[in-house]
């Protein structure tokens, strides 16, 4: 694939992840206000999210684009201020893994809240 | 070599390279923050006294304020990153300097309502 079209497909996968985290986000604000009402507890975060299929698509969903968004733009941020080295390529594959497995990996803990 | 391209003191003095600016900053700091998010979620697979015991540890007056940045950079991206998209698929209209000043009093208006309601 050539660098131009890498480029194309990188923009255009930036601005729909963009999309669905315009929505995700704009409900994590709604819940995060929700959830802080008098702190936060382990026992009320769970009490939500345990056993809830619905809550935990959501945060699948949430997090998957996370996954394709925030890698991008991390790599145009080292891109464009730094030169195109070993370190600008591999950091944002380090960002994207590390939000797919500890992003899934949380979202189970919530569902099962530590009955796997 | 570095793509950016260099601008004079017009072109950063422009509200929208205050948005540019502000979209960046919020964004990698975002970036940075959100495997140190999940990372405390996940302790929840360790069931719910110990994941309390690991929410404990942020009971510090520099993660309650590290949190309550968080919401306002948050808001801060949502909107600056709404306002991005109008521009790129949506009718040409200027550069939106609007959906800037939203950002910035969305930003504003979450900042105070986390106060508030975290009291």
């Amino acid at each position: 694939m050539s660098q131009g079209v890498l480029q194309a497909k990188l923009w255009y996968a930036q601005r729909i992840s963009a999309m669905v985290l315009g929505l995700c986000v704009s409900i994590h604000l709604l819940i995060i206000f929700y959830a802080i009402r008098g702190g936060l507890t382990a026992e009320e975060i769970l009490g939500r999210t345990q056993g809830n299929v619905p809550f935990a698509i959501f945060y699948e969903i949430f997090v998957l684009a996370c996954f394709v968004h925030a890698p991008i733009g991390l790599a145009n941020i080292l891109e464009e201020t730094f030169s195109r080295g070993f370190i600008s390529r591999l950091l944002p594959w380090v960002l994207a893994a590390l939000i797919l497995v500890l992003g899934s990996t949380a979202v189970v803990g919530v569902y099962t809240g530590g009955n796997v | 070599m570095s793509s950016r391209p260099t601008l004079d003191l017009r072109a950063k003095s422009h509200l929208s390279y205050f948005a540019y600016v502000c979209h960046r900053f919020s964004g990698l700091l975002l970036a940075c923050f959100i495997p140190l998010h999940f990372l405390m979620l996940s302790q929840s697979l360790r069931g719910a006294s110990d994941f309390e015991r690991y929410l404990g540890l942020t009971d510090f007056w520099v993660f309650k304020f590290g949190e309550w940045a968080l919401v306002i950079l948050l808001a801060i991206h949502l909107i600056g990153g709404i306002r991005l998209l109008i521009i790129e698929f949506g009718p040409w209209r200027g550069l939106r300097k609007a959906w800037t000043q939203l950002a910035i009093l969305f930003g504003i208006a979450c900042g105070l309502l986390f106060l508030y309601l975290a009291n």
